[in-house]
């Protein structure tokens, strides 16, 4: 923590409104204003607005964009429409993961890609150094750009109250490029990762204040509360959603990760195809589970899975589920006690029986 | 800012104690330590009848962040445990000097207390 961290563009902004700020991936950032569970049911109720400007953009164009980008990601995006988006991973060639993504396409040459801020500096660098001779260029934007994110059952309609953009075009994972409270340039998107509805907004960096402060001014009336990381964690959990570093890591693969949907092996050749297709056909030796505990104690990251008095597996990731008001988390476990029902987690000394879930909490 | 009762004690580790006139005492986590840790989601506590040393863990409060330790401020034997913050653990957060009280316990040696921090101190420490 001796290094100097990174600030947001709202760094003012967060100490005015009460945050509470924390290292995060390099960046000073909230983890809460008013508290974790808060935020997290007014993202499920109303609506929370998040500042995410720690997360890296970076724009890639020339003539071969779309054929770059098919053969350095798992998903296709040569068949994205200009106007859309798509979650992808970027493999290595052992199907670890290097990130996962979102890629927006503007035109038939030009696409912005949403990076991981923990990897956006390495994502760069991996992406240039796979160019070789195609005509493209990958430019670092994560300086130019902040990011906001709206979500919950309101947000369309507070959003709606600050641009004239007509949001009910949109559809999900869509984006339209205009104003919003008076800033131009701003994308659009019907993304998010909360698993409530709600939009991405990216806008100029200089920017960020005056939008953030519009949006909670024509938002408080109708219950929109500032959200921090703390919530937005809580949050993907619920939802299911991978978070780099846990669920998905250069040791863990989109198919151990149940994001096989996002690798397309029609493709004929992209990074991590041949590792990624042994493990789809053969199965992986470990694959990621959702799970929850009927307890009030949290299993947290690093807590050991047992299927009777074997060692089976880890936790990647664990909090309390604001909506179901119990502990609930993803754990890496070895194939074939993935669907076990007689499985449980030490925490600190005290063995639970954890409960497999196979869908999402919220959906 | 946090508050700092002046009628209590305190450890740096941010538990606080309030001497009872019938000798025993009551424990609990201070203002500052529930602002610190966040919504606070479970808290372990001992069995009646166990003893515990001045500085030993005697139990576990839960965030939705983190798990932290609770220490026992003296050498103490467990008389009674706040049965009421199983269902309510919120409670750490909304009262921690009142309802949220943890255990009340029977000093071995009440000379230990005196060398706990006033309230000055532990503000100092803040």
């Amino acid at each position: 923590m001796s290094e100097s961290l990174a600030r947001t563009p709202l760094y003012d902004l967060h100490a005015e409104l009460g945050a509470r700020l924390v290292p995060f991936a390099g960046w000073e950032m909230p983890v809460q204003y008013t508290g974790i569970i808060e935020e997290h049911m007014a993202v499920r109720k109303t609506a929370g607005l998040f500042d995410v400007s720690h997360m890296g953009e970076a724009r890639i164009r020339g003539r071969d964009a779309a054929a770059f980008l098919d053969r350095i990601m798992t998903n296709e995006l040569s068949t994205l429409k200009p106007g859309a988006a798509r979650y992808t991973l970027m493999c290595q060639p052992d199907g670890g993961c290097v990130d996962d993504l979102i890629v927006y396409r503007f035109s038939e040459t030009e696409f912005l890609i949403c990076l991981n801020a923990s990897n956006a500096q390495k994502d760069i660098a991996w992406m240039r150094s796979l160019v070789g001779t195609a005509k493209v260029e990958v430019l670092d934007e994560c300086a130019a750009w902040a990011q906001l994110a709206i979500q919950g059952p309101l947000a369309e309609q507070i959003l709606a109250l600050t641009t004239a953009l007509p949001l009910a075009t949109i559809r999900r994972f869509g984006f339209l490029v205009g104003e919003v409270a008076g800033a131009s340039g701003c994308v659009v998107s019907r993304t998010g990762y909360t698993g409530s509805a709600g939009f991405e907004i990216y806008l100029p960096a200089a920017s960020a204040t005056q939008v953030a402060r519009a949006l909670l001014a024509a938002g408080k009336p109708h219950g929109l509360i500032p959200a921090g990381l703390g919530a937005r964690d809580s949050l993907r959990l619920e939802a299911g959603y991978p978070l780099y570093g846990h669920e998905i890591s250069e040791r863990i693969s989109p198919i151990q990760a149940g994001l096989g949907w996002t690798v397309k092996f029609t493709k004929a050749q992209f990074v991590g195809r041949e590792a990624l297709r042994r493990q789809a056909e053969g199965g992986p030796p470990s694959s990621v589970i959702l799970f929850s505990l009927a307890d009030r104690r949290i299993a947290r990251q690093g807590a050991t899975v047992f299927a009777g008095d074997t060692a089976v597996g880890e936790v990647l990731s664990g909090t309390l589920s604001p909506v179901l008001n119990k502990p609930i988390g993803t754990a890496l476990v070895a194939a074939g006690f993935t669907g076990s029902t007689e499985l449980t987690v030490d925490i600190r000394g005290t063995r639970l029986p954890l409960h497999v879930s196979v869908e999402p909490f919220v959906k | 800012m946090s508050q700092v009762p002046a009628n209590l004690r305190y450890t740096k580790e941010h538990e606080w104690i309030r001497l009872e006139a019938d000798g025993t005492a009551t424990i609990g986590i201070t203002d500052h330590a529930q602002a610190a840790l966040g919504d606070v989601t479970f808290v372990d506590l001992p069995k009646v009848g166990k003893s515990f040393a001045a500085g030993e863990v005697f139990g576990t409060v839960e965030s939705v962040k983190a798990a932290s330790d609770l220490y026992c401020p003296v050498s103490a034997e467990i008389v009674e445990a706040n049965t009421g913050l199983n269902d309510s653990p919120d409670l750490v957060n909304r009262e921690p000097y009142g309802a949220a009280w943890m255990i009340r316990v029977k000093l071995k040696n009440p000379a230990e207390a005196a060398q706990l921090l006033d309230a000055a101190a532990y503000s100092a420490t803040l």
